[in-house]
């Protein structure tokens, strides 16, 4: 337990992280759709272009029971382990935080010695969680400088309010909800903070009761699901501010502040627009002492015929975009966001982060264009989805699927898994890597966390 | 001979204050982050008061609780109390794997970083740190303060008592402010936070070490005088 340096992986600013050695693996969750006896996965992928099993699954670790629907999960410590504030540099990056958004059950996974045969070393069940902080449903993992925060969709019984709760960084006990007032928040989806203003920023998706059975087509008409942002008191945890998006902007996921602690904006996509069908990318930022935001980014709808749509997009002869991923590079220069509609991924240069620049796309999968890969000509299914950059910003990988009870309304023919992986012009541009197409077969692939640390798990309060 | 047996304790309390200040975790980290969330080199200096000054009432306290319970109990009693103290204080440390307050965040006022470096110094025992020097630390005219006659007598020798304890504190607490403030500049401007990859050891590791044989000093001190 005792280590006389702070973990390697740990960085105190996001510059120095980008100088960060190559990831050698990555871990990817693995769901199975079928609803047999086979229990959901974290798989061991080499991602080292050196090895001859590049590109493969070379470790997995399966859960102790089945249909837990694994999802997100993350780090039980990273880089903001050297904040100043609440120092504990020797913890080391050593357990994966595995939350089930099926069953609840939290898995606490141990990647050392041999990270390649990661062991189960706790299950938090959800009675503990129910008990404790009265939420269920994890979802988002974020290594805070003091203890583990996980957010949660809602209540045991399927409604609201969802929010945040809190793990103990040693003991992985549920210390209890985060919230001391929570104003007016009633959805939950993702959180992330900026360490240097104090500051955590929440989303909205719904409740249990509103997502687990899939997109509930009158909901989503009268705008009943999320359109807002939440922004609270980190430190005091207390609600301070609301932004609208306006109902017309439904579902409002992924948040991805700026790494620079001194800076103080963020990215957070929408994922459909009752008015056209469109996804949107949005800017909040700090103005005169509060929050505001912008809307920088609108991809929109493609047309297509009726047939070529499932049931529920048939009534609008358009497929929507869907971003549902969005992720920031290291440098906060490269913002990634995942059309799983259309099956794009898109890149944009933000290094102003009001007049984002397209400077790269690629086409895979999507509802009716099923684009191949150099590796795997096609048809695929399924499209870019959760979307994982590299440390250094050079390597961006993905997965295609989005959420089982979802899925299965966008792409009812059942989507078959895979995972691949972008290079990256350090100018822009991006482009597929040949030599990576992963086939995870009728198995589903989720989030994906690179070994040592990645664009969206480390956050640093040094710029 | 007498000049070394004057200057030794005095030498210590510098020492544990150049101890104290190397740590980042009593301050000048923290010196450094505000001064790089704002720019300026200003908001780095202007930390370190704050922190010298939360740093000098958490150990001053231990300072004033010694003074006062050398006038209660006999020397070789508080050393050997001071001692089960520090050993049983090291012993907590370890067993709650190096715990301290969480509660504060990156935007603090002045007095909030005083409030802080008061609760880092205390969670981490800086103050008892120094048991064995000030118990040491007796002045002449306080020896018999027991044996003195009348309440004027107990009360000379309580301030004498307390005012070398504070006056202990001080010198301690300047070593503490000159070396981080040392460091939070050469840090800040020179060599950049990276360096803290390599160079931040495990102090928490020779903290518990430092703790423990300033118990067990304390404890040898305490038996000799037996």
């Amino acid at each position: 337990m005792a280590v006389w340096r702070p973990d390697p992986t740990f960085y105190p600013s996001p510059r120095s992280a980008m100088k960060a050695p190559p990831e050698e693996l990555a871990f990817v969750v693995r769901i199975n759709p079928n609803g047999d006896s086979r229990p959901d996965a974290i798989c061991v992928v080499d991602v080292n272009p050196q090895s001859s099993t590049y590109g493969q699954v070379v470790g997995e670790v399966e859960m102790t029971h089945a249909g837990d629907e694994l999802h997100h999960f993350g780090w039980n410590a990273c880089s903001s382990m050297l904040c100043p504030n609440a120092p504990h540099p020797h913890v080391e990056r050593r357990y994966l935080v595995v939350p089930a958004l099926g069953s609840s059950r939290i898995y606490i996974v141990d990647t050392k010695p041999d990270p390649t045969r990661p062991k189960i070393v706790k299950v938090i069940e959800p009675e503990e969680v129910a008990d404790r902080a009265g939420y269920a449903k994890g979802h988002t993992v974020h290594c805070g400088p003091d203890g583990i925060y996980i957010s949660a969709l809602g209540a045991p019984d399927g409604d609201g309010p969802g929010g945040i709760f809190i793990l103990d960084h040693d003991s992985f006990d549920v210390l209890g909800r985060w919230e001391i007032d929570r104003g007016d928040q009633y959805l939950h989806y993702d959180f992330w903070w900026h360490l240097g203003y104090d500051t955590m920023v929440t989303s909205e998706w719904g409740t249990p009761k509103m997502v687990e059975n899939g997109v509930q087509g009158d909901l989503l008409l009268e705008g009943q699901y999320g359109h807002r942002l939440h922004f609270w008191d980190l430190r005091r945890r207390r609600h301070v501010q609301t932004i609208d998006l306006g109902k017309e902007h439904q579902i409002a996921l992924e948040l991805r502040p700026a790494h620079d602690p001194t800076k103080s904006y963020g990215f957070v996509n929408t994922v459909v627009s009752l008015n056209d069908l469109s996804s949107s990318i949005w800017v909040w930022y700090r103005k005169n002492g509060s929050w505001d935001v912008r809307k920088v980014i609108d991809i929109p709808a493609e047309p297509a015929e009726e047939d070529q749509l499932p049931d529920i997009l048939k009534p609008f002869k358009a497929v929507p975009p869907l971003v549902t991923d969005i992720d920031l590079s290291v440098d906060d220069r490269f913002l990634y966001v995942s059309c799983w509609g259309t099956g794009e991924l898109r890149q944009y240069d933000v290094s102003d982060p009001f007049n984002p620049k397209l400077t790269g796309s690629v086409h895979i999968g999507g509802i009716v264009r099923r684009a191949g890969h150099p590796a795997a000509p096609g048809p695929l299914n399924g499209g870019p989805q959760m979307v994982e950059v590299s440390r250094d910003g050079r390597r961006v990988y993905f997965t295609n699927s989005l959420y089982l009870p979802w899925d299965a309304q966008f792409y009812p023919d059942g989507i078959r898994g895979w995972m691949v992986k972008l290079d990256v012009n350090p100018e822009g541009g991006i482009s597929f890597d040949p030599n990576f197409f992963l086939d995870f077969g009728d198995q589903r692939a989720h989030q994906i966390r690179l070994q040592g640390g990645d664009a969206s798990t480390d956050s640093y309060c040094f710029p | 001979m007498a000049d070394l047996g004057t200057a030794w304790p005095w030498l210590s309390l510098i020492l544990l204050g150049a101890f104290h200040g190397l740590n980042p975790a009593m301050g000048w980290l923290f010196a450094v982050a505000l001064g790089l969330q704002e720019g300026r080199l200003r908001a780095v200096v202007e930390a370190l008061l704050p922190i010298a000054i939360g740093h000098a009432a958490s150990t001053g306290l231990v300072a004033i609780a010694i003074g006062l319970l050398q006038l209660a109990v006999s020397r070789e009693l508080l050393l050997l109390l001071g001692g089960a103290l520090l050993l049983a204080f090291a012993a907590y440390k370890v067993a709650t794997r190096f715990r301290h307050p969480r509660w504060v965040g990156m935007r603090v006022k002045p007095h909030e970083l005083a409030l802080w470096s008061f609760l880092m110094a205390t969670a981490h025992g800086a103050g008892l740190m120094l048991v064995p020097v000030l118990a040491h630390l007796r002045p002449a005219s306080a020896v018999p303060a027991l044996a003195t006659a009348g309440h004027a007598g107990h009360a000379m020798a309580a301030g004498s008592s307390i005012g070398s304890g504070l006056a202990a504190v001080a010198l301690h607490t300047l070593a503490m402010f000159l070396v981080m403030g040392l460091i939070a500049v050469v840090v800040y401007q020179e060599v950049g936070v990276e360096v803290l990859r390599r160079a931040w050891i495990n102090l928490d590791l020779i903290w518990v070490g430092a703790l423990a044989l300033a118990g067990l000093i304390t404890l040898v001190l305490g038996l000799w005088a037996l």
